[in-house]
């Protein structure tokens, strides 16, 4: 097992490592430099000294090399555009925020999914089966940015008690997580229901039924706690989509997080935070997939992994 | 001994065409024609098919139906309701959006399809040389996918496009579709090799191995007509992935340049006239992605239905 987790750290951190390469490389293919646009405007001296402060002076092997021992040491540098703050404070300011959007839709799928969905295979072709899978079908078809902009059309501007956006009290979050929330709960729910549909029908559960189980206790520890095993195994994706899930939506409802902070640095043409933000982002989900996969061999005894097995 | 003697005139040569024992009365019900069968039993999924079939003719001959062009603007009919002349209204600019909208559907579909389609040669090729590989091989080629794959999709899409965009909003068709396949064909490269290893295993791929077929042979031949299914269920359900996210970055802005109508701009665009009340300049794109997405859902779901080995009949 330690062996399984060391090389899947290892392969972790080749990943970041290629990422940040990936992006170096792509940041550098594009012609000119952030301040070329403004050559025009800004005296030529003043030009060359922005060029030496942000190291663009240097060969690109040695800016690659510096840039790579900043990152081990968690320094992103600074930010091109905003005179006063480095990429790390942004990244300070902008990740609570984002990461607690985040864990709230997290939250919310991963607790109405698996109701939603048991419901419906326990109501299979009845009212509540069609009801569930109404909603999912809405999570799938109708995108984040579309969904956001007609929660705050005809929810928030008619119920005061829920803002248009803003961050800040917990009213705040509650549109934005249900916007993000969506898609993967339907896709958690759908999960569910074919999970249960499967195993509704196991031999296990009719044993457990002519032993004199009642019906909530079959369920509940029977069959729910099978059907949840593959749901854990698309946490990593989920998690994933809520990232890219993250960048309209904290647009559209005005929240101060990196996702926001990154459109409007690619509008910029803020390197350095774009560079950072990136690199950033592609630590927090690569560990993340990383926990969910350890997590999922921990869980599940069918994949536990055994020495010199597979 | 002796008394059975076989003559040349007691034989008759028997050609193969009337040859009649050994011919197939009844009509063989193929895979694919079962697949078919059970698929049309489906209704969400027909719907979906009979949707995109009809979105699909519309995005060709769509932008032509009106006798506006998309970018016709006409400043003394800006803002016009859905009427008999301009079925979809009018923006702000007195563009007519029933053009703009089907040609903002062409747009997605091309990106979805071509996106869908590059993915697949890719993840065709790479997976299935993967799996025919020896181990090491294999596994290097497997290794260097996965880290592609742990790239999150959305920034990968996001950079292309702020690359290799000139004035830093906007890009074109083509770039899009490099951003979404970039890190797009991963999945489809894992199922053909995942399917190649376990039908590689196949008596069939053996007979022919033993006959000295090649392994390119095999895996043109043999393997990849019986992972067909799978794969088209993959191609489904990336055609919608690639559609949701030319989308999204139109509707950010950072998509299609103007005056190329994408259905996200157009979302974007109709934004302004719903603050004031003009519903239809932003719920008629609106419902047009939501139905690309539905079908294509829903197909890909019922596809895999029709697929499932546990249901054939």
């Amino acid at each position: 097992m330690s062996k399984y987790i060391f090389k899947r750290l290892l392969l972790s951190i080749i990943t970041i490592w290629a990422v940040i390469t990936i992006t170096f490389v792509l940041m550098n293919t594009v012609p000119g430099n952030p301040f070329a646009n403004e050559n025009r405007r800004i005296p030529e001296n003043i030009y060359e000294n922005l060029i030496r402060k942000y190291g663009l002076d240097k060969p690109k092997s040695e800016q690659y090399i510096t840039y790579l021992k900043n990152i081990a040491r968690f320094d992103f540098g600074e930010s091109m555009r905003s005179d006063a703050e480095t990429v790390n404070e942004m990244i300070n300011r902008g990740f609570p925020v984002s990461a607690a959007l985040g864990f709230e839709a997290l939250l919310i799928s991963l607790i109405f999914g698996p109701i939603l969905g048991t419901i419906a295979a326990l109501y299979q072709n009845k009212t509540p089966d069609y009801i569930s899978m109404i909603i999912s079908i809405i999570g799938v078809s109708v995108p984040g940015f579309l969904m956001g902009t007609f929660l705050i059309q005809f929810i928030a501007t008619k119920f005061d008690w829920v803002p248009i956006g803003g961050w800040g009290e917990f009213r705040h979050t509650i549109l934005p997580s249900i916007t993000l929330a969506m898609m993967p709960l339907a896709q958690i729910s759908r999960l569910m229901r074919s999970g249960m549909l499967e195993i509704l029908n196991q031999d296990y559960l009719k044993t457990a039924g002519s032993k004199g189980l009642t019906k909530s206790v079959i369920i509940m520890k029977h069959a729910v706690r099978n059907a949840i095993l593959p749901i854990i195994s698309i946490l990593g994706t989920t998690i994933s989509n809520l990232l890219a899930g993250s960048f309209v939506v904290e647009k559209i409802f005005g929240i101060p997080g990196i996702g926001m902070f990154f459109v409007n640095s690619v509008f910029n043409r803020d390197y350095t935070l774009i560079m950072g933000v990136t690199v950033f982002y592609a630590i927090v989900l690569i560990t993340m997939m990383f926990l969910v996969d350890i997590a999922y061999t921990l869980i599940d005894p069918r994949i536990r992994l055994i020495k010199g097995g597979h | 001994m002796g008394g059975l003697a076989f003559k040349q005139d007691m034989f008759e040569k028997v050609s193969r065409k009337s040859h009649k024992t050994v011919e197939i009365k009844r009509p063989t019900i193929r895979y694919w024609e079962g697949v078919w069968h059970r698929l049309r039993q489906n209704k969400l999924a027909m719907t979906g098919l009979i949707i995109l079939i009809i979105m699909g003719i519309m995005s060709i001959v769509g932008t032509r139906i009106s006798g506006y062009r998309y970018y016709e603007q006409d400043l003394t009919k800006i803002n016009q309701a859905p009427n008999s002349d301009y079925r979809f209204g009018t923006d702000e600019l007195g563009r007519d959006l029933f053009s703009r909208v089907w040609l903002g559907t062409r747009y997605s579909l091309i990106i979805g399809i071509c996106a869908a389609l590059i993915d697949f040669l890719i993840g065709v090729l790479y997976g299935g040389i993967a799996g025919m590989s020896s181990r090491g091989v294999d596994v290097a080629m497997m290794r260097v996918a996965e880290i592609i794959y742990s790239i999150p999709h959305m920034l990968v899409v996001i950079l292309i496009s702020v690359v290799f965009s000139t004035s830093g909003t906007g890009t074109s068709v083509f770039i899009l579709i490099l951003a979404m396949t970039i890190t797009g064909w991963v999945p489809m490269a894992n199922l053909v090799r995942g399917q190649v290893l376990q039908l590689k295993e196949s008596e069939y791929s053996l007979a022919a191995e033993s006959l000295g077929a090649s392994k390119g042979w095999i895996l043109k031949k043999h393997i990849i007509p019986n992972a067909l299914g799978p794969i088209l269920i993959n191609v489904t359900i990336t055609i919608p992935k690639a559609i949701f996210s030319e989308a999204t970055l139109s509707f950010m802005g950072l998509g299609l340049q103007p005056p190329s109508p994408s259905l996200g701009t157009l979302t974007n665009d109709g934004l302004a006239g719903m603050a004031v009340g003009r519903y239809y300049q932003i719920v008629i794109p609106s419902i047009f992605i939501s139905l690309l997405m539905f079908s294509f859902n829903v197909l890909g779901d019922g596809l895999r239905d029709a697929l499932d080995p546990k249901l054939r009949r």
